[in-house]
């Protein structure tokens, strides 16, 4: 009997432990070694700077530079950040703090459902609804006021199309705000009741509570999610291949066309006749997967665990 | 009771419901300014309850109800009246918890917070209020010259004492206690206790303990509860000596509890 269960203990121990190192530690370490087989061609060529730094994509002359696609991909990530951030806070804070309780799981719940819309939606949506919609109002209203600043209006110059970064950073956004504020939610969650009934206890308002205790209890929670978003947005760039235009200039308007590296590979794949072609899209992909990895090392290691010591998150 | 010392807050046929929950059952009981009231009782009998509604903790968790009046003197004020804004009367009457819980913030910080709260902004002030709050909850000698560090990097015992300090800092009328050495070691618990005693020259005391030791102590008035109802209220010395009640009889010889 007793020696059945020790047994039974050690299956499940090393069948559940070869899961978790498979998919823990194999997978990326065999995927990471796909893409440095496969972009070595490109890798030996170009070189490391010469790639990053590189300008110019010509199939043709077989020239392969990823800083417009690398640019591209950084500035609507960026930009998307930027706009989910304050969003993600915003909910968050309404449905964790503010929200009459019973309707908290209806608005939760809400939220998250955006998450499960597949995001070519999100792409096509942007496509037929949004870029329409930046192309005739709104980003001839920023022409016509940001536009006119000097130097800021560089950023606004050219053909207001609507297939941009600024549309693609939109849309974006808004499929990384039900993940950003989940997290973010969770993260006020967490801060400990008794905190909070200290600052009221002293007389504060809800909203002191929310600025003063909550805000910096979860702000670890706050970065470690912002961080994750940002990887998993500089991945969905994808979904906005439409939105893109898929050109391989560095973007120096918000309302030229661009492209970023999930959609340069996802579009050229099957038009990469040449090796050196092929390897260079590799080479892109490999870019992309040390990033959003080291990423969320970022997050991981540096952000989450500093700030947690910090704040002493672990202490109450 | 002619010579009593004057009311501080009075409670008046005082019911409490969480939801359908009768909590608190015509709860009448005076509290006298410049005095320590310990309310004990076993585990659920509702003291902490109590406590809770004398700065309107209940408002912050749906569902629950007060009914009868709870007086702060010396102006009169119902504190559990709807039209009385909690915040105001938290300013008032100040809380220590049962566990200490500073911010995540610095040892300054933490005792500044109360006083930001009500506006003070003039930095020599606030030093010199911070200083005050720390001497009077005994710990400025400890933390004098860490003042910037974070809260969390002091001992248990220290953490309570700076959740005093924070809580004293705005001058309070009022404090509540709720058992605020329930996690702390003998030697924290007897500072505390040191430090409660000096503290009611300057406000009144209301402390809710597990530990009848403490209440017998410490208290100047003492009041026993069972299952949502005040048993008896009265001197300390009499009621843990030759109580009225049976039930606070046994209770206090151990009998139950």
């Amino acid at each position: 009997m007793r020696r059945k269960e020790e047994f039974i203990e050690a299956l499940v121990r090393s069948t559940l432990g070869s899961f978790a190192l498979g998919v823990g530690l194999l997978f990326p370490l065999i995927t990471l070694l796909v893409l440095l087989y496969e972009s070595f061609p490109a890798l030996r060529k170009f070189g490391i700077t010469d790639f990053l730094l590189g300008k110019t994509w010509d199939p043709v002359a077989e020239v392969f530079g990823a800083l417009p696609a690398l640019a591209g991909t950084l500035l609507v990530t960026f930009i998307a950040s930027i706009i989910a951030l304050p969003v993600s806070v915003g909910i968050a804070i309404f449905i964790a703090e503010l929200s009459p309780k019973r309707l908290k799981p209806v608005f939760s719940t809400a939220v998250e459902l955006l998450g499960a819309i597949p995001s070519i939606i999100y792409g096509m949506w942007g496509l037929f609804v949004i870029a329409p919609l930046m192309a005739d109002y709104v980003e001839p209203f920023l022409q016509e006021t940001l536009g006119e600043v000097p130097i800021l209006g560089r950023l606004f110059e050219g053909a207001p199309t609507g297939v941009d970064s600024l549309t693609a950073s939109f849309v974006l956004s808004i499929m990384i705000i039900p993940f950003m504020s989940a997290i973010v939610k969770d993260a006020f969650e967490m801060t400990p009741p008794l905190l909070k009934e200290a600052g009221y206890g002293l007389g504060a308002t809800k909203w002191e509570v929310v600025k003063n205790i909550t805000i910096p209890y979860a702000l670890p929670g706050i970065v470690g999610g912002m961080v994750l978003s940002v990887g998993r947005a500089l991945g969905e760039t994808m979904a906005v291949a439409f939105l893109t235009g898929n050109v391989h200039q560095i973007p120096l308007s918000f309302l030229e066309p661009l492209t970023t590296i999930t959609v340069s590979i996802a579009n050229e794949f099957t038009e990469a006749d040449t090796d050196i072609y092929l390897s260079s899209l590799y080479y892109l992909a490999l870019i992309l997967f040390v990033m959003s990895f080291g990423l969320l090392m970022l997050a991981k290691f540096m952000l989450i665990e500093r700030l947690g010591r910090r704040w002493g998150t672990k202490n109450v | 009771m002619d010579n009593s010392p004057p009311l501080k807050v009075e409670v008046r046929n005082f019911n409490f419901y969480y939801g359908s929950n009768h909590a608190l059952k015509d709860i009448n009981l005076p509290i006298y300014e410049n005095r320590i009231t310990a309310i004990i009782g076993p585990s659920g009998c509702g003291k902490t309850t109590l406590l809770r509604s004398l700065n309107r903790m209940h408002d912050l968790y749906p569902g629950n109800r007060y009914e009868g009046e709870i007086i702060l003197y010396p102006d009169k004020v119902n504190i559990v009246s709807k039209e009385v804004d909690p915040i105001m009367i938290r300013m008032r009457i100040g809380m220590v918890f049962q566990k200490p819980n500073p911010f995540p913030k610095s040892i300054y910080e933490n005792v500044a917070y109360g006083l930001r709260l009500k506006g003070i902004k003039k930095r020599s002030l606030l030093d010199e209020k911070v200083e005050q709050a720390l001497k009077g909850a005994a710990l400025w000698e400890e933390v004098r010259d860490r003042l910037g560090e974070s809260a969390y990097s002091l001992s248990g015992g220290q953490q309570q004492r700076l959740c005093i300090a924070r809580a004293i800092a705005p001058e309070p009328e009022v404090l509540l206690f709720d058992e605020p050495t329930s996690a702390l070691d003998p030697i924290s618990t007897s500072k505390i206790e040191e430090l409660v005693v000096n503290l009611k020259e300057r406000l009144t005391i209301v402390i809710v303990t597990h530990n009848m030791q403490q209440a017998a102590r410490i208290s100047d008035y003492t009041a026993f509860m069972y299952m949502g109802k005040l048993v008896e209220f009265g001197a300390t010395e009499k009621i843990f000596t030759k109580p009225d009640n049976q039930l606070t009889e046994d209770y206090i010889t151990g009998r139950f509890g």
